[in-house]
C-alpha cells in the first residue's frame, strides 16, 4: 500500500503526438481514484505509465515517496486489470491466479493458500479447475481481478474493466469492485469512460481531456462545480444543457426567456469579469413542470413553453425533450463532446434539443405544449471563448 | 430431418470421392511395390500374390548406398533445416509481429521475394558456388539452401500466429512480475506451440520432398537424399524394370511423414488462444 504522486508527468511519442502534458496528481494512500475522459483524452496512457508499461517522456512518478520512473512494470509491486482481461488462456484459474506468486518465488503452501483466500472473496472457488475459455464474461472478469489481488500489491490499476461486461453484469460488478476496494483498503486508479461509473465509484475523480487534467475533485463536487464546458457536459447523464445568453443588467436573454439573475450569479459574474455574451448551462434535473411550482418561487426561476417532443416516462420521473429555437450554443468543448458522444451529426433541424426531467406527477404529454421552470440559482453561466465556469465556487 | 440426413449423405459422398482421388495413387503405388516383376503390368489393383522382394533389396544392408545411407541422409539434412529454419523464423516472426524497427518492411518484402523466386534458376549459381567454396556433395551444402527456402515459409506462417496472440497477455505477465524471458517462455512459447508445430511439419515436407536441389547437388551417397536417390534406382540387373523398387522406396519415405503429422497433430489444438480475451 502507498500513495502514487505524478510530477508534471508528460508523454510524448516519437512521431510527436502528446498524449499527456504535465499531469500533476496526487493520490493518498488507500484512495480509489477515477480517471476519466472520452477516448483519446490520455487517460489509459496515463494509466500505463504509472504501470510501467510505456515510458515517461517528462516529469516524475513516485511510489510510496520513491521516483520508480526508470523502474521495469515487475520492480514496481502493482497489479493491472485489462479491458481484455488478459487471462492466461493455456492455465487454469487456479494456475492464472497463482502466475503472480509463482514468479515471485512464494512457497507453495502460502501460495495454494493465497489463492483459496482470493477465491473466496471472488466466489470462484468452483471454478478454480476450469480453463479460462470455458468461463463467462463476469468470471473471466473476476479471475482477472483475483490475479491481481493475490499478491498484495501496492496499488491495483484498472483499465477499463468492465466494459466487456452486459449492462446488468456491469452495475453488478461495480459494486463488488467499490466493495472489493474498501475491503482491501487499497489504492486504486481506474480508467473508465463510463461517466456513470465515476460518478459511483471513486473517492475523487480526474476528468481528462486531451491529454490535460480539466478538474480534479470528489464526484459530486464536479457534479455541482464543475470547472469549465467540458467537465460540465461531460459529468451527469443526461448530460447538462447548453444555450447561449446576454448578460443585460439583472437578467439573462436566453432561448429559455429571460432568467433572473440571483445574488450568487450576480456576484459570481461581477467578480470574473464576464463577457456580455456567454453560454449558460442547465441540468435537465433543475427543471420542473411549472404547474408544480410553488407559486411564490416562479419569480426566481426561469420559464419556457414548448411543444414536448419526446416524452419518456421512467416511472420515478419523467424526461421530456423540447426543441429550443435559435442559436446553438457554440464552443470548441461542445464540438468535442458532441463528437464524442456521436451526435456532432444527428438530424437537430434548425434548433437545439432540450432535456427536461420532470416530476412523475406532471401532466405534459407527447405533441402538447408544457411549461417547464427551472431554478435561476442553480444555473451555471460559462465563457464561450475558454469555457471557463464564470460561476465556480472554491 | 430428412432434410439434414439428405445433407450429411452428400457431403459424406462428395468427402469419400475427395478421399478416393488422394488415395487411389498411393494405394496404387503400395500394391506396385509388392508386386514381382512377372506380375508388374497384369493390370490388377490387388496383387495375387503377396511379394517382398522389392523392400527385402533395398533394405538389404548389402545394398546400403542403395537406399539406406539416401534414407539417413535424408532424415538427418531434413531435420536439422526443419530446426533450423524453425528456431531462426520464431524469433524473425516474433520481432515482425510485436516489435516495430527500422527496415521491417524491407525484412518482409525481401523474403517474400526469395519465396517468390524461382529455385530452377538459382540452380546453376548455386551449384557453381558450392563447389568452388568445398559444399558440393555436402549436408550444409543441402542444408543451406533448404533454411534459405524454408525461411519465408516459417516467417509468414509464424507471424500469422504471433499476430493472433493478444499482446495484452505479455503485458499482463509484466505486470505480473514476469521479465521479459519469462513472458516469452511461459505466456507467448507456450500459445505460439501450434503455430510453431504446423511450421515444423510444412518445413519438414517441404525439405523432404526437394527434388530439384537434392539431384543437382549431390554426386554422391554421401550427400544423396532419397528423391535424388530414387532416379538412380537401376533394378537387380541392368535390364530389369526399377518400378516395384522405386514402389517400396516411395512407400516407405511416405512413412515419416505420416508419423510426423500424427505425432505433432495432438498439439495443433486450434483456438488455443479462446479465452484468453473477450472476443
Amino acid at each position: 500500500m502507498a500513495e502514487i504522486t505524478l510530477d508534471k508527468v508528460s508523454k510524448k511519442f516519437p512521431d510527436g503526438a502528446v498524449a499527456v502534458s504535465d499531469v500533476d496528481l496526487e493520490i493518498a494512500d488507500g484512495e480509489f481514484v477515477i480517471l476519466v475522459g472520452p477516448s483519446g483524452c490520455g487517460k489509459s496512457t496515463t494509466l500505463n505509465m504509472i504501470a510501467g508499461l510505456e515510458d515517461i517522456t517528462s516529469g516524475e512518478l513516485r511510489i510510496g515517496g520513491t521516483r520508480v520512473n526508470e523502474r521495469a512494470p515487475k520492480d514496481r509491486d502493482i497489479a493491472m486489470v485489462f479491458q481484455s482481461y488478459a487471462l492466461y488462456p493455456h492455465l487454469s484459474v487456479r494456475e492464472n491466479m497463482a502466475f503472480p506468486l509463482r514468479l515471485a518465488k512464494v512457497d507453495k503452501a502460502t501460495v495454494e493458500a493465497k489463492v483459496k483466500e482470493a477465491a473466496e472473496v471472488l466466489d470462484l472457488t468452483q471454478h478454480l479447475d476450469r480453463k479460462p475459455g470455458n468461463l463467462s464474461g463476469g468470471q473471466r472478469q473476476r479471475v482477472a481481478m483475483g490475479r491481481a489481488i493475490v499478491r498484495s500489491p501496492k496499488a491495483f490499476l484498472m483499465d477499463e474493466p468492465l466494459s466487456n461486461l452486459d449492462a446488468k453484469l456491469r452495475v453488478q460488478m461495480r459494486t463488488s469492485v467499490a466493495r472489493l476496494q474498501r475491503q482491501l483498503g487499497t489504492t486504486m486508479v481506474y480508467v473508465t469512460h463510463d461517466q456513470t461509473e465515476a460518478m459511483t465509484l471513486g473517492d475523487r475523480v480526474v476528468v481528462m481531456r486531451g491529454g490535460m487534467v480539466q478538474q480534479v475533485g470528489a464526484p459530486q463536487f464536479l457534479y455541482d462545480n464543475p470547472a469549465n464546458l467540458f467537465v460540465a457536459g461531460f459529468i451527469g447523464s443526461p448530460a447538462m444543457n447548453f444555450v447561449p445568453a446576454t448578460v443585460e443588467d439583472n437578467t439573462l436573454r436566453s432561448p429559455l426567456g429571460d432568467v433572473p439573475m440571483s445574488d450568487r450569479i450576480r456576484r459570481a459574474l461581477e467578480a470574473a469579469d464576464a463577457p456580455r455574451e456567454v453560454i449558460m448551462g442547465v441540468r435537465p434535473e433543475h427543471f420542473e413542470d411549472a404547474a408544480l411550482v410553488d407559486e411564490s418561487n416562479l419569480p426566481t426561476g426561469g420559464k419556457f413553453t414548448g411543444q414536448v417532443e419526446v416524452l419518456e416516462s421512467m416511472g420515478s420521473d419523467k424526461f421530456a425533450y423540447f426543441t429550443v429555437s435559435g442559436e446553438r450554443a457554440t464552443s470548441a468543448d461542445l464540438d468535442e463532446l458532441a463528437a464524442d458522444a456521436g451526435g456532432a451529426d444527428l438530424p437537430g433541424g434548425a434548433g437545439q434539443q432540450l432535456v427536461t426531467r420532470l416530476s412523475a406527477a406532471s401532466a405534459a404529454r407527447e405533441g402538447s405544449n408544457a411549461e417547464v421552470w427551472f431554478d435561476a440559482d442553480k444555473i451555471s453561466i460559462f465563457d464561450p471563448a475558454g469555457g471557463r465556469n464564470l460561476t465556480y465556487r472554491d | 430431418m430428412a432434410d439434414t440426413t439428405n445433407k450429411k449423405f452428400g457431403w459424406g459422398l462428395v468427402n469419400a470421392l475427395v478421399v478416393v482421388y488422394a488415395l487411389f495413387p498411393v494405394l496404387w503405388i503400395v500394391s506396385l511395390s509388392l508386386k514381382g516383376p512377372e506380375t508388374l503390368s497384369d493390370g490388377n489393383f490387388i496383387p495375387r500374390e503377396f511379394n517382398t522382394d522389392n523392400y527385402q533389396l533395398i533394405l538389404d544392408p548389402d545394398n546400403f548406398g542403395l537406399f539406406l545411407r539416401p534414407l539417413i541422409n535424408s532424415i538427418g539434412i531434413a531435420l536439422i533445416s526443419t530446426a533450423i529454419a524453425v528456431v531462426l523464423g520464431t524469433m524473425a516472426a516474433y520481432a515482425i509481429a510485436r516489435l516495430s524497427f527500422p527496415g521491417k518492411g524491407l525484412l518482409v518484402g525481401i523474403s517474400l521475394l526469395i519465396a517468390m523466386f524461382p529455385q530452377v534458376s538459382l540452380v546453376s549459381p548455386l551449384f557453381e558456388i558450392e563447389r568452388s567454396i568445398g559444399l558440393f556433395d555436402t549436408w550444409p551444402g543441402l542444408i543451406l539452401p533448404y533454411i534459405t527456402f524454408a525461411l519465408p515459409l516459417a516467417i509468414y506462417t509464424l507471424s500469422a500466429f504471433f499476430r493472433e496472440i493478444p499482446w495484452e497477455l505479455e503485458k499482463a505477465a509484466k505486470m505480473d512480475g514476469a521479465t521479459p524471458t519469462q513472458a516469452f517462455a511461459k505466456v507467448i512459447a507456450p500459445l505460439a506451440a501450434p503455430g510453431v508445430f504446423t511450421t515444423a511439419i510444412l518445413v519438414f515436407i517441404f525439405c523432404w520432398n526437394d527434388f530439384l536441389f537434392a539431384i543437382s547437388l549431390t554426386s554422391t551417397e554421401a550427400s544423396r537424399t532419397v528423391p535424388a536417390a530414387l532416379s538412380f534406382f537401376t533394378g537387380a540387373s541392368q535390364f530389369e524394370d526399377p518400378t516395384g523398387s522405386v514402389c517400396a522406396a516411395a512407400v516407405i519415405i511416405t512413412i515419416p511423414i505420416v508419423l510426423f503429422v500424427l505425432f505433432f497433430q495432438r498439439r495443433i489444438v486450434a483456438g488455443l488462444t479462446a479465452g484468453a480475451v473477450k472476443g
